[in-house]
């Protein structure tokens, strides 16, 4: 047997066996009692050799939806990935090492993330952010568990128009969790949480808004905060898309404890919705409550400058049970693209792609509301709004189906109190002549 | 190996660059990409929401390039050099499998697009789930979890669903000493209570403890097999038989996959779920910390209760199968790590049944290891191990120099250290995974700069005590940085 991952010939096989001082590999497993053995060769497809895997996933490549044009967020954004950035975050270096347990040999990775979580902290106007997390919706509910330690209450207010994928992640997380509460604050009539059930709460430990909120429209932190505040909870500010901050006022300015999001859009690939970048951040009072890796200057023997890992005895591996979370590998490498990609834009940059988000959005939705859709609410809104369809819509919307185009996400199924509702979404990998051909494409 | 590698006994030398942070470069003004043309007219936030924007460092596109291309060169990798960190599975991650991953079909697909237009990556995650299920000997498996640690707590929720179903009232859970501290966390993030489980003699469980300790209010058992000595747990069947009789589940830590593809069934084991680190076993790079994949796979038992939405195959399309009633829910923004997932399939494709000969070296490369230090390096069990192997520093330790020294100190002689002071249960302890992806003579070479240590332990100690010299950095204060955290920058005047 010879397979280009493994180096051993039949001589070292045989010589190393004799080391081992046993006639044959299974030897090795002898100590595996034959009820636990498998007792059938195992049933996979293949050994397929490069090629043969090539054209396979090839195939299926092409029927997995890459090419289609889509308008539509929704939580997963088509943003423009400079060349530079899978170049930079590919080395292998940086690819292929573990969580840098041993930081004299990982200095790469523990600098790429320092800057990571100190650009994530400048972005969200928090103190301190960590390592990250697997994704938007685990990001929710580690903020949440978050705010339980902090706060010692179990009430959770959770806005209805957070993304309702990440609400019902925070539904599996607590569900085990006895007296811990959610109630769900129901949409208004335009397009923002219904704040008032939150005065009925008895000791909230936090509420968790999304703003832009699912429908597209931006929440009012500022008021939703002195709520929570005078209810003595925190104030856990969420995003799907990072680059509303790019042109809105951040989580941290508007009162917010704790800050959390979806961080796919800076640099990562769509993939199908994995993997993603958890994002979290907080105030500095709350920094030894973070739960993950978290990245720390310090000092070497020599007086240098480095980075460790940090704060362990928060960690699983340290305090097991009283961990504040399980985590343990987190999106590493999805944190380091990351940062590159956020280097490559630099703040002013960042500005300038968050602006044409802003402005091809203003176009389509005027482009929309001129042959027929209506507005749900006159609030202001970044790269993705809602509105309400014609009743010609639907038809349209199938039969563009059929020539790979996703012109918008019917919310029929998760807002029914918004009848006709669709949602749209547009960013800088589109421009307006894109836009025009699809809203010719549109008309009845 | 070169002249000069068997000269100087080393593995790797290199040149040290310098590297600033990254607002320590830049201008404002500067970028590092072509800015968008919109083509359509501007429009402007109302002004009580309008905020200044971040404000990051602004760099030229080759400043860029240098910054990480520099710190890239700081890091050590698999493809760097032999990375024995113990229960990691630090094996080769294919090139192909990125390749694949990259192919813009994949790559460009929207999570939220409709069942017509993504079938074949629908056919993955069926097919992977089906792959990852025949490999463990289970029924199902959800590629929802996103790391080791996702699918404990996956594992967990479901236990806690399915003694709901049947009443409730258990809050307590048996995990061994030598389990990761993952098991006991995810199990607390359920809510149950960890009930210590302790090792026998010969460094696994024994039937005789669980016997005692699996009550009315246990919900079961969390159990890596083999466990993290490298041993397997070969009592497992009698285990998991006792905890069933008492209303219990048993659920397999997977960490260490890698050991036992092909060659043990998990089903016949009496295992109600288990997870698979694709990071680990099925090759997947690590990327510094993740992403990586946790999939879960059950028997029958807790098949219902998998997390959803699943897919599932009718009338040959693949559909989504959105409200299984029993399913724990959604763990996962959306359809689990699937890019993760596309390269463990591609790699089990590569290998086919094949995929047993890589535990069958993995095993070998592990045992070859043990044999060639067993006399240089105190072995704390004596018995056969599988895909790893645990030594302690107790030999070394009667001459000042212990297990942290001699990691240090593999990095001067240019080697990724083992994993150090874990498990718990053992002290001092160096857990050293080679796999299978390393050669013969990597492997000598490797056993020489041990061999090396060894000896230096007991003539220049000094040596060991100073190092590493030959990285960036030097030992860190990590007392230090955990008394004062500083967890973020200071940009400075010039990128406020």
């Amino acid at each position: 047997m010879t397979f280009r991952y493994f180096p051993h010939t039949a001589d070292d096989i045989r010589e190393m066996l004799a080391a081992v001082g046993v006639d044959a590999i299974d030897d090795l497993f002898a100590d595996i009692p034959p009820e636990c053995r498998r007792d059938r060769p195992l049933e996979l497809p293949g050994p397929l050799d490069e090629w043969e895997l090539t054209r396979r996933l090839e195939e299926m490549a092409a029927a997995a939806g890459g090419d289609w044009r889509v308008f539509v967020g929704g939580g997963s954004q088509p943003h423009r990935i400079p060349a530079l950035v899978p170049a930079l975050a590919g080395r292998s270096e940086f690819l292929t090492a573990y969580t840098p347990y041993q930081p004299e040999i990982s200095q790469g990775t523990l600098q790429a993330i320092f800057e990571f979580q100190t650009l994530v902290a400048r972005l969200t106007g928090l103190a301190a952010a960590n390592a990250s997390l697997y994704d938007g919706a685990t990001a929710l509910a580690e903020a949440a568990l978050m705010a339980i330690r902090i706060r010692s209450r179990r009430q959770i207010a959770v806005s209805g128009l957070v993304h309702p994928h990440w609400r019902e992640v925070l539904d599996a997380y607590l569900r085990p969790l006895e007296g811990t509460r959610i109630v769900t604050l129901p949409p208004g009539a335009d397009g923002r949480t219904n704040l008032s059930p939150l005065g009925e709460l008895p000791e909230p430990a936090v509420l968790i808004l999304q703003s832009p909120n699912f429908l597209g429209f931006f929440e009012d932190l500022r008021t939703a905060g002195e709520a929570i505040h005078a209810a003595g909870g925190l104030l856990a500010a969420g995003f799907s898309e990072p680059f509303a901050l790019g042109l809105a006022k951040n989580p941290g300015e508007l009162g917010a404890d704790l800050a959390f999001g979806e961080g796919q859009s800076l640099g990562i690939p769509q993939s199908f919705g994995g993997p993603g970048l958890g994002l979290l951040a907080a105030r500095a009072e709350f920094l030894r409550q973070l739960p993950g890796r978290l990245v720390g200057e310090t000092i070497d023997n020599r007086g240098r400058r480095g980075f460790v890992l940090t704060l362990a005895a928060r960690e699983q591996h340290i305090r097991r049970a009283r961990a504040v979370s399980n985590i343990c590998s987190n999106a590493g490498h999805a944190a380091l693209t990351a940062a590159v990609f956020m280097a490559a834009c630099g703040g002013s940059g960042f500005r300038k792609i968050a602006q044409a988000n802003l402005d091809l959005a203003e176009y389509f939705k005027a482009g929309l509301l001129r042959i027929g859709f209506e507005k749900i609410s006159g609030l202001p809104t970044f790269n993705e709004f809602a509105l309400r369809a014609p009743a010609w819509f639907p038809a349209r919307h199938a039969a563009l189906r059929k020539r790979r185009v996703l012109a918008g996400l019917s919310l029929a199924e998760y807002y029914p109190e918004y009848p006709g509702a669709w949602l749209f979404g547009v960013g800088e990998t589109r421009d307006g002549a894109d836009i025009d051909r699809l809203l010719e494409e549109l008309k009845p | 190996m070169s002249e000069n590698q068997r000269a100087a006994g080393i593995g790797a030398s290199g040149l040290v660059l310098e590297e600033p942070l990254l607002w320590e470069r830049g201008r404002p003004g500067r970028s590092g990409m072509s800015p968008p043309r919109p083509g359509v007219p501007a429009a402007a936030l109302p002004p009580e929401l309008a905020g200044s924007g971040p404000d990051w460092p602004d760099l030229s596109e080759p400043e860029v390039v240098r910054h990480y291309t520099r710190l890239s060169s700081w890091n050590f990798g698999v493809d760097t050099g032999l990375y024995p960190l113990g229960s990691c599975t630090m094996k080769y991650n294919p090139k192909i499998n990125e390749k694949l991953a990259a192919l813009p079909g994949f790559a460009g697909a929207h999570p939220l697009l409709p069942e017509e237009a993504v079938q074949g990556a629908l056919r993955l995650i069926y097919e992977l789930e089906g792959f990852l299920a025949e490999i463990a000997g289970l029924s199902a498996a959800s590629l929802q979890p996103a790391a080791g640690a996702h699918g404990e707590l996956c594992g967990m929720l479901m236990f806690s669903a399915w003694h709901r179903r049947r009443g409730g009232g258990r809050d307590k859970i048996l995990i061994p000493d030598t389990a990761h501290g993952t098991n006991p966390a995810s199990a607390a993030m359920c809510g149950f209570r960890e009930v210590k489980l302790p090792l026998g003699p010969d460094g696994i469980l024994e039937a005789g403890p669980v016997a005692e300790l699996m009550d009315g209010q246990t919900a079961g058992i969390m159990v890596t097999n083999p466990n993290t000595l490298g041993l397997f747990e070969s009592n497992l069947p009698a285990i998991s038989r006792l905890v069933h009789e008492r209303g219990g589940l048993v659920y397999a830590d997977g960490a260490n996959l890698n050991a036992i593809m092909g060659r043990v069934d998990l089903g016949k084991m009496g295992v109600d779920a288990a997870h698979f680190n694709l990071h680990k076993s099925m090759s997947t790079p690590h990327g510094g910390g993740g992403p990586g994949a946790g999939p879960v796979a059950v028997g029958k038992e807790l098949a219902p209760f998998l997390p959803g939405p699943r897919v599932a195959l009718r009338d040959g399309r693949y559909v989504w199968n959105r409200d299984p009633p029993l399913s724990i829910g959604r763990l996962h923004s959306f359809h689990g790590q699937f890019a993760v997932c596309l390269r463990a399939y591609a790699y089990i494709l590569s290998l086919g049944p094949e995929i047993r000969t890589a535990s069958g070296l993995a095993v070998l490369n592990a045992n070859y290891v043990r044999e060639k230090l067993r006399t240089a390096f105190d072995l704390p069990f004596g018995r056969r191990s599988l895909h790893e192997c645990v030594f302690t520093d107790a030999r070394q330790k009667k001459h000042g120099v212990t297990t942290l020294d001699l990691a240090k100190r593999l990095i001067d002689l240019g080697y990724h250290p083992p994993t150090i002071y874990f498990p718990l249960a053992v002290s001092g302890a160096m857990m050293i995974e080679p796999t299978e992806t390393e050669s013969r003579e990597d492997l000598d070479a490797f056993v020489a700069a041990m061999l090396r240590m060894a000896d230096e332990a007991e003539r220049e100690p000094e040596v060991l005590h100073r190092a590493p010299i030959r990285s960036l950095a030097g030992r860190l204060d990590e007392t230090a940085a955990a008394r004062r955290p500083r967890l973020t920058g200071d940009m400075g005047v010039g990128h406020a």
